[in-house]
């Protein structure tokens, strides 16, 4: 395994009887880089994700998530990996402040250090006025970006995000994709699905899953040459369409 | 461990942050308690009654006042012709009426037997049953007393004793019955729904994929309800002995260590029923279908298991509530320690062990 892959996966499948739902997948993710990881619903991407993040035991092949294998080292992954799904789950009736300092007791940080953290995200993010209060209250992007700052409250090495950017507006979503390279510049990993296209433009590297394999793997740039086509957007169309 | 206090840390601001909860956990307990105990009551108080006295003499007189003076009864109407005892019925003003023969005193003397008509509204067959028994009583009561000059060759004095309950308290048999239910419907449903929320809101997806261990999940859920359900179950038994004064005869460091199993394994049901349902509201139907109304009609509560169908009998057996109760009743009514009950226990240990092995299974093939 090279130092800097932080993902490897070879040939990795997941049967569900005989529907082969993820069938003989094969990438590698870079540390630092922004890897997209696009597909039509039911392509199989959130299998895949599943496998990758240690709650889904694959069928057969291999994959090294952080240096840890899924098959014996499930536990190590989910120590060293972040998780933001597409319905930001925090705690509604838990306030900032409360939602902040759960997860990172869950995931082992000390008093001191989440007191720390709780501190520089709530000036990072401008949330002094809220702190206090419930999350519930919050609107919609409030809570994807302090979503995003609690996955990443453990300083993991890889951040997975599960469509993140699903139902908030072009602004805000701006505004989390700056997160995102700063995180990215920080040195975490970001594998992130999505369903806009647009955001497929911003990241280091594209898949593109069909029917359970990976028919497309480069840059943006590199799939719009093969393709012969000005954007994302008729990228995933001629593929999804087959 | 520092995790899983954090977790039930989280958990408590859950409970005590809705105010749903939070009634159904500590409301329910002391409003359906009061509910059996005052309201629902197999006891009869003040019925009101109405007399037809065709006769008038002084021995009619005599049974009256008796009957008047009883705290079982108050005469509401004295009627006059045979039609109005069907209007009175029908204006639901009284639940019984006395209707004495004409001549009634002259007969009792004459021909040794006179025939009084007890009539009841059997619209609610229980009342007018014990409404029909306690008058009866009264009338022998009577016939005793004037019958103690005359003397008779043999005479056969049936006594009745009622053990564990003399005064036929129905408080009594609640008790032990809404506890069971408070206890199943707390721990059961409550469990039930608040891990079926964590999957509805997606923060489940979020404990999964974080390094706390299911179990730990699990546990951390069921916790504070464990803890919750002794602080009712402790409720429920002062309500009874202070307001019903229904004194515990037997140790209640057994009743504790036996509600400890009950609430286990209703939390285990709970488990299992939260692993089978998708949404809170499945959830709450499962519980409150599959379980409060197995607990309520065949667990021997209400209904005895004896007066039931085979069938319904043999299905009896399932259901954890049955043996609780019969554990509740004798504890707290026969004062018996562990050498009497301690097959109905292992009965409960044994489903409790089962419960939790299925909902693990259940939880782990869930995960996959």
């Amino acid at each position: 395994m090279k130092k800097t892959n932080v993902i490897q996966v070879e040939d990795l499948t997941k049967m569900f009887g005989d529907f082969k739902a993820v069938n003989g997948i094969t990438f590698e993710v870079k540390k630092g880089e922004i890897f997209g990881f696009l597909g039509a619903n039911g392509a199989g991407k959130t299998t895949a994700m599943k496998m990758l993040i240690g709650i889904s035991i694959p069928t057969s092949g291999k994959a090294h998530v952080a240096g840890f294998d899924v098959f014996t080292q499930a536990e190590d992954i989910k120590k060293n990996i972040g998780y933001m799904s597409q319905k930001f789950a925090l705690y509604d009736d838990l306030t900032v402040k409360e939602n902040i300092s759960f997860f990172g007791g869950i995931y082992g940080l000390t008093k001191a250090r989440i007191k720390e953290k709780t501190k520089e995200l709530i000036e990072d993010l401008g949330l002094q006025e809220v702190s206090n209060q419930l999350v519930g209250s919050l609107p919609l992007g409030w809570k994807q970006k302090i979503s995003f700052s609690v996955a990443l409250l453990h300083e993991p090495k890889i951040v997975f995000l599960d469509e993140p950017t699903g139902g908030v507006d072009p602004i805000t979503r701006r505004q989390f994709w700056e997160m995102i390279y700063k995180a990215a510049h920080d040195g975490t990993t970001i594998f992130v699905t999505t369903h806009y296209m647009d955001e497929a433009e911003y990241c280091d590297r594209v898949s593109i899953m069909v029917n359970g394999k990976i028919e497309a793997l480069n840059t943006p740039k590199k799939l719009k040459e093969q393709f012969q086509v000005d954007n994302m957007n008729d990228v995933f169309l001629k593929l999804a369409r087959g | 461990m520092k995790r899983f206090v954090g977790f039930i840390k989280k958990e408590f601001y859950h409970i005590f942050r809705d105010t749903r909860s939070l009634f159904i956990l500590f409301g329910m307990p002391i409003v359906q308690i009061l509910l059996f105990g005052f309201a629902i009551t197999n006891e009869i108080n003040n019925v009101d009654m109405a007399i037809l006295d065709h006769s008038k003499d002084a021995t009619t007189k005599e049974i009256i006042n008796k009957i008047s003076a009883s705290k079982y009864f108050s005469i509401k109407q004295i009627l006059e012709r045979e039609t109005d005892i069907e209007a009175v019925f029908k204006k639901g003003k009284v639940k019984a009426v006395l209707n004495f023969e004409t001549d009634f005193g002259k007969n009792l003397i004459k021909n040794h037997q006179a025939t009084v008509q007890i009539i009841t509204d059997a619209t609610d067959p229980n009342t007018a049953n014990t409404i029909s028994n306690y008058i009866n009583s009264i009338l022998q009561n009577h016939q005793q007393e004037q019958n103690k000059a005359i003397h008779i060759d043999y005479v056969i004095v049936p006594e009745p004793r009622m053990v564990y309950n003399p005064e036929l308290k129905s408080v009594y048999m609640f008790v032990p019955g809404v506890m069971t239910i408070i206890l199943m419907l707390v721990s059961a449903m409550m469990t039930s729904i608040s891990i079926t929320r964590e999957k509805e809101l997606g923060t489940m997806e979020i404990l999964l994929v974080s390094p706390i261990k299911p179990f730990q999940v699990i546990i951390g859920k069921v916790f504070p309800y464990i803890f919750l359900s002794v602080i009712n179950a402790v409720v429920i038994v002062l309500l009874s002995i202070f307001i019903f004064k229904m004194p515990v005869q037997g140790s209640l460091f057994l009743l504790a260590l036996e509600s400890v199993l009950f609430i286990i394994s209703a939390l285990a049901l709970g488990i299992l029923i939260s692993t089978i349902s998708a949404t809170q509201q499945t959830a709450m139907m499962i519980s409150l279908m599959g379980l409060m109304l197995p607990v309520i009609l065949l667990s021997g509560f209400i209904f005895p298991i004896s007066s039931m169908p085979l069938p319904l009998q043999v299905l009896s057996n399932i259901i954890p509530a049955k043996w609780f109760i019969i554990i509740l009743k004798g504890i707290m009514l026969k004062g018996v320690g562990l050498e009497f009950i301690w097959k109905e226990t292992l009965i409960l240990l044994g489903m409790t062990i089962l419960f939790i092995g299925l909902s693990v299974k259940k939880y782990k093939i869930r995960l996959e």
